[in-house]
């Protein structure tokens, strides 16, 4: 195994085995698997209340917004971890590559990511009898994986910002309130203001959750593919620019000597 | 006399400390919003003006809750992570009436949210609020605001134990916003979820501030919520009295 696919896989791994402290059944279960349900509940009767839309619209939507959760806290939280434990000054002073650093530690935040939205998808459908075609289930379950790669990509900016700031649970906690608001989780984008609209073309979830609303009522991933390219490619510029901002934010302590006191 | 003045003084110490923190100051306020926006567009594109208002009120009080239940599940691991744990637990007041004041200072920042999100109904969804009965309302909003920190208080005791609280505190958010009617009315819910949102103080204290603000019969459920928190405040006292001791007893208050 060359070094930085060494650095990619085990260091990724690693890493996120020993600073993701959210893998602890006491945080995992309430985390990932009560809440996306209640969430999903909550805004299925809020719809029903409101005569917007069916159940299927909401399990949908929360369960694809919620793949974002462990995409947006588990890059912020393994960076800020790092600070905590003392160890992102030796990190950081280390030859690895940059890029099979970070994109290492994505790749098991992206799995953790799509499960969850997949268990709030599956538990979410039981639970308000939401009656999905057998045939969508794979490509469904790839939307997810898609829209869990995406979340990533904002997840690296959150990381990168979680270099500057110390309070990384704040921020990661209002881009997922931003996602919940902007990219049609609850509310459909016609109904939202024109830019609110434009703003979330650029979103991840965007457009993995209109294609899960596609392949539910019945589409193909043929009909559906263009939304997915779309998905993975918002995915892959986000995941560029929290790159570039990690490698720039991490010049910018360097040169400050900020590191640990920022 | 005494008591009092650490209840108070408490109080103050807490919310100050509290105005400082950017998780429970600026997040408390800007999390519920996310919420409150996305329910008042829906309600919005359901074109119903008496849902938004209804809405409106609900989800004002959703930040209250917000405002305690993470961070009073986890007061105590807090305290230990700052290494005060042991001092407040050896000092000569009682031990309870040194978390109330914690549990009660965070609901008070959710009176920030509450402003906060009505302001934001009438200023960007156009929602105008005309309180019928004024003088209710403003007595409704600190009792709802006590309850809530009692609960809050119950849940910090009842998690002593649970190293993760917050992760249980986080979790307890959406049922609660859910089962005590912040935003549905409860009889869209299933039936068995009606006693157990009467055994909720939120639950309430939500219906007697519409009811102040909308008109109807307030007092009634202003004394139901009022009548929990206290409650709550005496089975609260009772639990940290027995579970301190278990921890002096085992040598366990730091390690539990």
């Amino acid at each position: 195994m060359t070094y930085p696919v060494r650095v990619f896989f085990v260091g990724g791994l690693l890493s996120y085995r020993a600073l993701f402290t959210w893998l602890t059944p006491w945080i995992l279960i309430p985390t990932f698997l009560v809440a996306p349900i209640f969430q999903i509940l909550l805004f299925a009767y809020i719809g029903r209340s409101a005569n917007l839309q069916s159940d299927e619209f909401y399990v949908v939507g929360n369960a694809l917004q919620y793949t974002s959760l462990p995409c947006l806290f588990a890059m912020a939280n393994m960076l800020g971890d790092e600070r905590w434990s003392q160890t992102l000054g030796i990190l950081l002073s280390s030859p690895a590559s940059r890029l099979a650093l970070f994109l290492g530690r994505s790749l098991p935040v992206i799995l953790n990511g799509a499960l969850v939205g997949a268990f709030g998808f599956v538990a979410g459908s039981l639970i308000l009898d939401v009656h999905v075609p057998a045939s969508a289930f794979a490509p469904l379950a790839l939307v997810i994986l898609v829209t869990a790669v995406s979340c990533t990509g904002l997840g690296l900016v959150n990381g990168a910002i979680g270099l500057r700031v110390r309070e990384s649970a704040v921020s990661s906690n209002i881009l997922f309130g931003f996602l919940l608001v902007m990219c049609g989780v609850n509310v459909p984008l016609d109904e939202l203001p024109g830019w609110m609209e434009a703003i979330s073309s650029v979103l991840p979830l965007t457009h993995g959750i209109e294609a899960a609303r596609e392949l539910a009522d019945g589409a193909s991933l043929g009909d559906v593919s263009g939304l997915v390219a779309t998905e993975l490619g918002i995915g892959v510029v986000w995941a560029v620019i929290g790159c570039s901002l990690l490698r720039f934010l991490e010049v910018e302590a360097r040169r400050r000597a900020t590191l640990e006191s920022s | 006399m005494r008591t009092a003045r650490l209840l108070v003084l408490g109080w103050l110490l807490q919310l100050k400390v509290m105005m400082r923190s950017a998780f429970n100051g600026v997040l408390s306020v800007v999390w519920p919003m996310f919420f409150a926006t996305t329910a008042f567009f829906m309600y919005r594109a359901g074109r119903d003006e008496a849902t938004l208002v209804y809405a409106s009120l609900g989800a004002s009080v959703m930040g209250i809750w917000s405002a305690t239940s993470t961070s009073a599940s986890s007061v105590l691991q807090r305290e230990r992570r700052h290494g005060t744990l042991e001092l407040l637990a050896a000092a000569p007041a009682n031990f309870a009436y040194i978390l109330i004041p914690i549990s009660v200072a965070m609901s008070t920042i959710g009176l920030y949210s509450m402003i906060a999100t009505l302001l934001w109904g009438r200023f960007v969804f156009g929602i105008e609020l005309h309180l019928v009965h004024p003088l209710l309302f403003v007595l409704a909003v600190p009792v709802t605001i006590a309850s809530v920190g009692a609960l809050g208080f119950l849940l910090s005791v009842a998690c002593v134990r649970y190293r993760s609280a917050w992760a249980l505190g986080n979790a307890l958010e959406y049922p609660v916003w859910l089962i005590c009617g912040f935003l549905v009315p409860l009889a869209l819910l299933p039936n068995w979820v009606g006693p157990i949102s009467w055994v909720l103080a939120p639950t309430f204290g939500v219906r007697a501030i519409r009811e102040a603000a909308l008109g109807g019969t307030p007092v009634a459920d202003l004394l139901a919520c009022a009548g929990l928190g206290v409650a709550y405040f005496g089975a609260g006292i009772l639990l940290a009295d027995h579970v301190l001791r278990l921890a002096r007893k085992s040598a366990a208050l730091q390690l539990s």
